[in-house]
């Protein structure tokens, strides 16, 4: 029924939901505030999990971190499914024309072969590492606790698995799918490769989410993105002549800055909360970005060779820096 | 050489299988049973995750071109909805108490499907599958936000939708969805995949969402109308993720059968029991009605239904157990469950009423066996207290089922006569059931629904049966939430707002 309705300005009787009253003051609550705070079940709750008798079904008590509110935590970029998707869309239609631009051009046929063969050496089994940080966030976002931490893993889960995909295109572009045959054999057996498949694996039986959060998000892709995306391809690589890989792998370069002032807020609200809280994140960085660190070695000597050792170092004092700002020392 | 003369052009299928199950690899470093602990468990067997068929071949690229679409038709929506006073838009304030239960009880379901979906898309061991249980671990968050994003402006200027949250964890009637979703998420991976993929999303959700949606067309609710049209297409995918999911696993081995037909009958009874609601909300709470529940449950039930088990008989798959009784109840639920609601209003966060004269005229006529003969009389009853200046109010305890945690108000199967009432005693402790149906689910894994939270033996532990001490615990606003819409505020506001708009002064 569509009646004919004159325009009357009538009084709300309320601002918002009482749940976002309580937390913000009787105001009129953000499409954020509206979709992240306070929509998990908090109490009550009817069984324990079948799967593990000695959890809860929502249980903050699996992870050593320890937050009076969870929802602390909360996402400076604010993402919401809406905001999420509507900002990648934005950045797939760019590298959807990045991708048709260096078609058309035929950029990646003019690549010296040795230039397009370490572009494949390096890039290609990455795919199948943005695999393993897809199944770290699926499950920080399955496990961890509130919403306003596990929704962006989520998003971040998509967003590995979008990368993932992005690197598979590059590798058929670049040399058809034997190099993608390649690239999952170098994974799977080249000897540069183990310590990071390792590493990747290693964490998939990590079932703190808060440290596999810090293991995958923090030391790994703090350390991974920079050294591949910014160090190899957007200098290296392109000085040598394949600016048209940095256009290929564009979206991944910006998704790492925009995605790191995220994963910043998260340590630094939680580093905040106690010096307990402080001290395991210590522990936890210092462990796995010694491990990150190693691991990558052999990955970035693939292309800069015994230049290599200089340039983990280098990214490594940046990484540090970074995350002391945050309030963790390691 | 010419790269691009000997490009190798992939067929759909193939390329998919490129950008999703050809990223995972056997680990070397970790065991299978460490990196997924959780899928032997349950005893279903699986020998070659590769013969999973993908159910649709969505990248990431296409999900987030085709998803950020809708998203900004939503939006611009439900924007112009609130900004025009859409609201007055609705046949009568009434409608809204349908929302009202949406919002406490269905809502916080799309976040637990969300959640679980994000679980069992880590827990699958085949890529293929945990990428199509991800994508709909999004959709479902997605679908909780819109529908708390479409309702937020019903909040600002009616009441009962205020403290959703609260309600969700702490009021009667949510348990019964909550335990539902509850229920699910504690039982394994493949359970969980049965209960919600298939039983939810694939037997229940049309009759869910048809009429619900239906409903708020016919009643000029834009908002509720554009979030479920929405939904469509990301349902669309759940729904055949569900059937490939329980086909594969029927596929796998032959001893997953009798496994999955019990899962496939509690599911089915846990599931019919939850749309006692949305009988109700079709059959009396629309003003202007769409259809009633029982020719709902003709097409998407028995049509639909009996057209899905006649697929999978093939597999040995035979209808529900609770089917017949299902059929049994149809034209009596949406009365009981009334009926109750009524007299238990004053605990409820949304409106209830004496149906009217035209109302029950054209429940007799929906409902011919049963309305005259069993339900017009105590109507009639009710409406006479009321007129008489006593109404009808019953601050007893409910007698709540220990598996669906909906109220013993049903009548026995065959005798609509008689309240049906079954009882269990496990372990010395009494336990009390509404139906076979669940007095089964309940004996099949004791351990798991001694556990259940009982809102109303929980209300008079904790509180003493203080029931102002509940209002305040609950947040339910006495006088305001609660009662009989007739003399409410929501009617009260609702005319003068809209003889405002409508006049011509
Ligand atoms: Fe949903
Ligand atoms: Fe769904
Ligand atoms: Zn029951």
């Amino acid at each position: 029924m569509q009646i004919d309705l004159r325009t009357v300005s009538i009084q709300p009787q309320r601002n918002a939901f009482d749940h976002l009253v309580r937390r913000f003051g009787d105001k009129p609550a953000s499409r954020y505030q509206e979709g992240s705070y306070d929509i998990q079940a908090a109490e009550n709750l009817h069984y324990r999990p079948t799967w593990d008798p000695d959890q809860q079904l929502y249980d903050a008590g699996i992870t050593r971190i320890a937050m009076r509110d969870w929802y602390a935590l909360k996402d400076p970029r604010q993402f919401y499914y809406s905001t999420y998707t509507l900002t990648r869309a934005r950045q797939q239609d760019t590298t959807e024309a990045n991708f048709a631009f260096v078609e058309s051009r035929g950029l990646a046929d003019r690549l010296a072969p040795e230039l397009r063969e370490a572009v494949l050496r390096l890039l290609v089994p990455l795919r199948h590492a943005a695999w393993g940080a897809n199944q770290n966030n699926t499950f920080v976002c399955g496990y961890g606790f509130g919403t306003a931490f596990t929704q962006p893993c989520m998003y971040h889960a998509m967003d590995n698995l979008g990368i993932a995909q992005y690197l598979s295109r590059l590798g058929m572009m670049l040399g058809d799918v034997e190099a993608l045959d390649a690239g999952k054999a170098a994974w799977l057996d080249g000897p540069a490769w183990q310590p990071l498949r390792r590493y990747v694996e290693d964490c998939m039986v990590v079932r703190d989410p808060f440290e596999l959060f810090v293991a995958q998000n923090a030391a790994l892709d703090g350390l991974l993105y920079p050294l591949v995306y910014a160090r190899i391809v957007d200098d290296e690589l392109s000085a040598r002549g394949a600016s048209a890989v940095a256009m290929l792998t564009q979206f991944m370069a910006e998704w790492f800055d925009e995605t790191r002032k995220w994963v910043d807020a998260v340590l630094k609200t939680a580093a905040a909360e106690s010096d307990h809280n402080r001290e395991v994140l210590q522990g936890w960085m210092a462990h796995w970005s010694d491990r990150a660190a190693a691991a990558l070695v052999p990955v970035v000597e693939l292309v800069l060779g015994v230049d290599a050792d200089e340039a983990v170092a280098v990214q490594i004092a940046a990484f540090k820096a970074r995350i002391h700002k945050t309030g963790i020392s390691f | 050489m010419d790269m691009k003369a000997t490009k190798k052009k992939l067929g759909m299928k193939e390329r998919y299988r490129v950008l999703t199950r050809d990223l995972g690899w056997e680990p070397g470093y970790q065991s299978k049973e460490a990196i997924f602990p959780y899928v032997r468990y349950e005893g279903i067997k699986v020998h070659d995750w590769d013969k999973w068929e993908d159910p649709f071949r969505l990248t990431m690229d296409a999900y987030w071109k085709y998803q950020a679409e809708k998203e900004r038709k939503f939006y611009a929506i439900i924007d112009a909805h609130a900004q025009n006073n859409g609201h007055l838009n609705l046949t009568d304030a009434r409608y809204l108490s349908a929302l009202k239960i949406f919002l406490q009880a269905i809502s916080p379901g799309e976040y637990a499907a969300h959640k679980g979906f994000a679980r069992i898309g880590r827990e699958f061991p085949g890529v293929g599958t945990q990428v199509a249980c991800q994508m709909q671990a999004i959709d479902e968050i997605r679908h909780a936000q819109t529908q708390i994003h479409a309702m937020s402006n019903y909040n600002r200027y009616y009441d009962g939708f205020h403290a959703f949250a609260d309600a969700r964890d702490r009021i009667w009637y949510t348990s019964v969805a909550r335990s539902f979703f509850d229920d699910a998420m504690s039982a394994g991976p493949f359970e969980f995949m049965i209960a919600i993929g298939f039983s939810f999303e694939y037997v229940l959700t049309n009759l869910l969402f048809v009429p619900f949606m239906s409903g708020a067309a016919y009643n000029g609710d834009m908002a509720t109308v554009t979030f479920g049209f929405s939904a469509q297409s990301d349902e669309a995918r759940h729904m055949t993720l569900g059937l490939e999911c329980i086909k594969f696993m029927l596929e796998q081995d032959p001893d997953n059968l009798p496994i999955v037909q019990g899962w496939i009958d509690k599911w089915f009874w846990r599931g019919f029991r939850v749309l006692g609601l949305v009988s109700t909300m079709m059959d009396y709470m629309l003003p202007k009605r769409v259809m009633s529940w029982r020719e709902a449950w003709e097409i998407y039930g028995v049509e639909n239904g009996g057209a899905l088990f006649r697929d999978l008989a093939r597999y040995g798959i035979r209808p529900p157990k609770g089917w017949d009784d299902a059929e049994q109840a149809i034209d009596h639920m949406s009365h009981q469950f009334m009926l109750g609601l009524y007299q238990w209003s004053f605990g409820t966060a949304f409106h209830s009423w004496i149906p009217s004269d035209d109302d029950m005229a054209w429940l007799s006529a929906k409902y011919p066996d049963t309305f005259d003969r069993h339900y017009r009389p105590r109507w009639a009853h009710i409406k006479k207290l009321k007129a008489a200046g006593t109404p009808f109010k019953n601050y007893g305890l409910a007698r709540l089922c220990q598996c669906c945690q909906l109220p013993c108000v049903f009548t026995e199967p065959g005798d609509p006569t008689l309240t049906c009432h079954r009882e269990t005693v496990y372990k010395g402790e009494k336990y009390q059931f509404c139906s076979d149906g669940c007095k089964d689910i309940f004996e099949h894994e004791p351990e798991k629904y001694i556990q259940a939270w009982l809102p109303m033996p929980a209300l008079f532990s904790e509180l003493g049966g203080d029931v102002a001490a509940w209002m305040d615990w609950v947040n339910l606003r006495d006088g305001a939430d609660n009662g009989d819409y007739d003399g409410s505020r929501d009617q009260k506001h609702f005319d003068e707002w809209r003889g405002l708009a409508t006049s011509n002064l």
